[in-house]
């Protein structure tokens, strides 16, 4: 009896720490981390090309592709989890906040040769001064979409969330910093810089407004408009033209009051484990083809010249892709906020959905 | 051998029927729509063949197979052991071990979850490993394990204790009587457990999803990703193979086991 | 066979995955982010009062519900023959094997705008949204539990030995007075064990609420997911609450079962 009991433990201890082992890698073929926003990506669906696929094949590595939903959740994650990541696409001030507390790596633009396809506008951006620590992904705002059958004027501003004629049918951004920067631009504060009062202001608003809604909402917005279950939404642009493409009771509208403008760029945190094979995928990513069939299937808007050259002409006139100047005039971006104030919001926006 | 139901309980259970197969039924059939919304575009099977090239799915599917496995076979062989040991303590032990043993299927499963979420994080600070297939895996066994014991230790209890000791008297040495007398008698409490460990981990979801880390996906999961993400019927696609998978082997399973009933009788 | 060493692997595990792990939510639940003793994290939780008698509402609702569903039919099944409740029992398990997840889904693809059923209540002349309310949370809820209600009740209805209900019948019981003094009290134990299992997960569950309910019925599965993606502290000392809860109801399930076999 002893002698089994023996030989079962030591299986056990041999098993576990075998499973560690095959936690560090070890396998010979190389491995690339990529966490990317949800629905982010082009994806060999209805004949676009596979880009994951495409860069295992010809560089014969294993692409481990991973999503989140959100800046924090991806913060989160790197944070905390312990978890090796070569790649991710944060936004604008998510990236400053990473380069401030030094969690992201310098990259090696000698490994970057198609950097030269990036507009020169967007070579060097207020988040990452220096343009050392990112490559743009795409870049976009955010717009209303709404159903045409359910809204029969075309709304003029953000504020017709919170209008009580389509209670129950409206839904809203499940994201603290996008909620709060719609409802404090209606309230005349900018969404750039702001402080705990400023916060408390867009939470009550946020409350009255809880009432008339639906749901909170992130990617799961895209089931609900295009499948006629809700009137209207406020959704970054990108997504909204797909969700266009996919049903055509949608329209957009983009708030006269101005939105946010957003840029997401490609970084390497601290925990890559192949920080070259990291640089080759961004390379990858902004070849003029590979590009063009991802920002086709985004829906987004591109800050790579060799891209843009390659788009439709109807595209490149569509206003919800490309705003005119006077447009995103009236736009405002994202900057870090301190930790404290970022805290309360987080926890603010959470009370008003208990 | 009792009176035949009336009309009243048979158009209840009827009832009752209807409203437990109707979800079912309805997923079903939209796996064979030719569009995406829930109006009826027309017969299709385009989301089976788009189950199968998807990877992401075959390849959650594969990890959930796996963990089941080596999950169910772990806490199956822990649990049948544990049980002889229990069943040889006395109380107060007995009852104390028995209580602690009983946590995992008292608690909620997302304290359950959450705490494990907090252990593995905190050690892996230290040592330097993410959540992954090995959390998953210790988290499942941990989980499983309890309900083995629960299946075992009532057999231990009807067992014939004599079997063992003319096991011993006939010359056995003690763990040779062990695995010809008691392990045969215990084995459906065995099996059962075995069974229960092995269709709780394919199902779980709560506390996998606390234990993943950000890169190992199960069924469970890659279902709850996609149901974020932009619904595609090829859910609804899998859920009816594994409906029919399951349905499949529970008729197997009975039909076997009336036919093993019959011979007996 | 006499020896208790066999158990000790298993003892060892116990205490690594079964006790450390509480300790560790007990411990975040009274320190602060740097470690140090608090009980703010609780005095935060304070505000998450509401939503925690909402849960507790939602999942009494739905166990009742369940037991008023489940009592008849376990007892139907218990009266019929051999074979029928096998079959029963099969059909009333196989739902189960479905994930749930796609569970709870199919019910939103029912209860959706042009859904089945809403299609149906809008032949009927309603327009009301059926999904996005605490009903629909309930229903979801009552859908997934049902079996775990059935199968303990009717497992304990199939002990009641027939002889107590003829002897009965000999002595005059009518048929009502037949289930009051007999068949009720004797299936006690079996409502107690399936309370217990539907409420102790409809209580803690979350996801259900995200997807049938509106904005106003998160429950505190949902908030306990939501605050430990940046706040582990007040996520345990949540944690801790509910655990606490559950336990004393499983306590109390326990003491009235035990004090009804007395009487």
């Amino acid at each position: 009896m002893k002698k089994f009991i023996s030989v079962l433990m030591s299986a056990l201890i041999i098993g576990s720490s075998a499973v560690t082992l095959s936690g560090c890698g070890g396998e010979k073929q190389q491995e690339l981390n990529v966490f990317n926003w949800g629905e982010y990506i082009s994806n060999g669906e209805d004949g676009t090309i596979d880009t994951i696929r495409e860069f295992e094949n010809r560089y014969n590595v294993k692409v481990n592709y991973t999503n989140y939903e959100s800046n924090e959740e991806m913060y989160n994650l790197i944070k905390e989890s312990n978890s090796s990541y070569d790649v991710i696409v944060p936004s604008d001030y998510m990236i400053s906040k990473l380069i401030k507390e030094n969690m992201l790596e310098k990259i090696n633009f000698d490994n970057v040769p198609n950097f030269a396809n990036i507009m020169n506008k967007y070579k060097k951006t207020d988040f990452d001064p220096t343009g050392e620590y990112s490559v743009p992904y795409d870049w976009g705002v955010v717009a209303l979409v709404y159903n045409k059958t359910m809204v029969k004027e075309k709304p003029k501003s953000f504020s017709v969330l919170w209008d009580k004629q389509y209670s129950g049918n409206i839904l809203m951004f499940n994201n603290s910093r996008d909620a709060m920067a719609i409802a404090m631009r209606l309230k005349g504060i900018n969404p750039t810089t702001i402080t705990k009062e400023d916060i408390d202001v867009a939470s009550a608003y946020l409350k009255e407004q809880k009432p008339l809604l639906k749901k909170y909402v992130m990617d799961q917005v895209f089931t609900e408009m295009e499948g006629d279950q809700a009137a209207m939404a406020p959704y970054y642009a990108g997504d909204v033209a797909v969700m266009m493409s996919n049903n055509e009771n949608l329209d957009y509208m983009l708030p006269e009051e101005g939105s946010n403008w957003f840029m997401d760029s490609m970084c390497i945190p601290k925990t890559t484990q192949n920080k070259e094979l990291a640089e080759k995928f961004i390379n990858f990513m902004l070849e003029p083809e590979i590009g063009k069939a991802n920002i086709e299937y985004l829906g987004y808007s591109t800050p790579n010249q060799k891209v843009y050259d390659l788009l439709d002409e109807d595209v490149k006139n569509n206003e919800l892709n490309y705003p005119k100047e006077d447009y995103l005039k009236k736009c405002y971006t994202f900057s870090d906020l301190p930790q404290d104030v970022y805290d309360y919001m987080q926890e603010e926006f959470l009370k008003v959905q208990a | 051998m009792k009176r035949k139901m009336s009309v009243p309980s048979i158009i209840y259970i009827i009832v009752v029927m209807i409203f437990l197969y109707l979800p079912i039924f309805v997923l079903i059939l939209y796996s064979f729509n030719n569009g995406k919304t829930s109006v009826w575009k027309g017969f299709t099977l385009k989301w089976y063949s788009e189950l199968f090239n998807s990877v992401p799915i075959m390849t959650s599917l594969k990890n959930t197979i796996i963990i089941a496995i080596l999950a169910s076979i772990i806490s199956t062989v822990l649990g049948t052991l544990a049980s002889v040991g229990i069943f040889n303590m006395k109380n107060p032990l007995r009852s104390i071990v028995t209580n602690v043993s009983n946590v995992p299927i008292i608690n909620p499963e997302i304290v359950t979850g959450v705490s494990f979420m907090l252990l593995f994080v905190f050690v892996g600070n230290i040592f330097h490993f993410e959540m992954g297939f090995g959390t998953v895996l210790i988290a499942h066994i941990s989980f499983c394990t309890p309900y083995v014991i629960l299946n075992v230790m009532p057999k231990l209890r009807q067992m014939d204790y004599s079997i063992y000791e003319a096991a011993l008297d006939l010359g056995c040495n003690e763990r040779q009587a062990f695995f010809k007398t008691v392990i045969p008698e215990i084995m459906p409490g065995v099996i059962s457990g075995l069974l229960m460990s092995f269709t709780y981990s394919l199902d779980d979801f709560v506390i996998t999803y606390f234990t993943r880390g950000a890169k190992f996906q199960t069924l469970p999961i890659e279902i709850y990703t996609m149901l974020k993400r932009r619904i595609s019927p090829t859910i609804n696609a899998l859920s009816t193979l594994l409906f029919v998978i399951t349905i499949t082997i529970l008729i197997i399973v009975n039909v076997r086991e009336a036919k093993a009933e019959e011979s007996r009788s | 066979m006499k020896s208790k060493a066999p158990s000790i692997p298993y003892l060892i595990w116990m205490l690594l995955f079964t006790i450390i792990p509480l300790i560790m939510v007990v411990y975040y639940a009274f320190t602060d982010k740097s470690g140090n003793f608090t009980v703010q994290t609780f005095k935060d939780s304070l505000f998450y009062t509401d939503v925690f008698i909402k849960s507790l509402w939602i999942a009494l609702v739905s166990t009742l519900l369940c037991l008023v569903l489940a009592y008849p039919l376990s007892y139907v099944m218990s009266r019929s023959s051999r074979r029928g409740q096998n079959i029963l029992t099969m059909l009333i398990m196989l739902p189960m094997w479905m994930n749930f997840i796609l569970r709870i889904y199919a019910w939103v693809l029912l209860l959706q705008n042009d859904g089945l059923i809403d299609l149906a209540v809008k032949f009927l002349g309603l327009d009301v949204p059926l999904l996005g309310n605490a009903g629909a949370v309930i229903l979801g809820m009552v859908y997934n539990y049902l079996p775990f209600m059935i199968l303990p009740i009717h497992a304990v209805m199939l002990k009641i030995d027939n002889s107590l209900i003829e002897a009965s019948k000999d002595l005059g019981a009518n048929k009502f007075n037949v289930f009051r003094k007999v068949v009720f009290p004797l299936s006690i134990p079996g409502i107690i064990s399936g309370t217990t299992m539907v409420f102790v997960p409809t209580a803690s569950t979350f996801l259900v609420a995200q997807y049938l309910g509106g904005t106003g019925d998160k429950m505190i599965g949902d908030v306990i997911e939501n605050i430990f993606q940046r706040d582990k502290n007040i996520g345990s000392a949540i944690s801790l609450a509910l655990m606490v809860i559950i336990l004393l109801f499983i306590i109390a399930m326990n003491k009235f079962g035990d004090e009804e076999v007395v009487a």
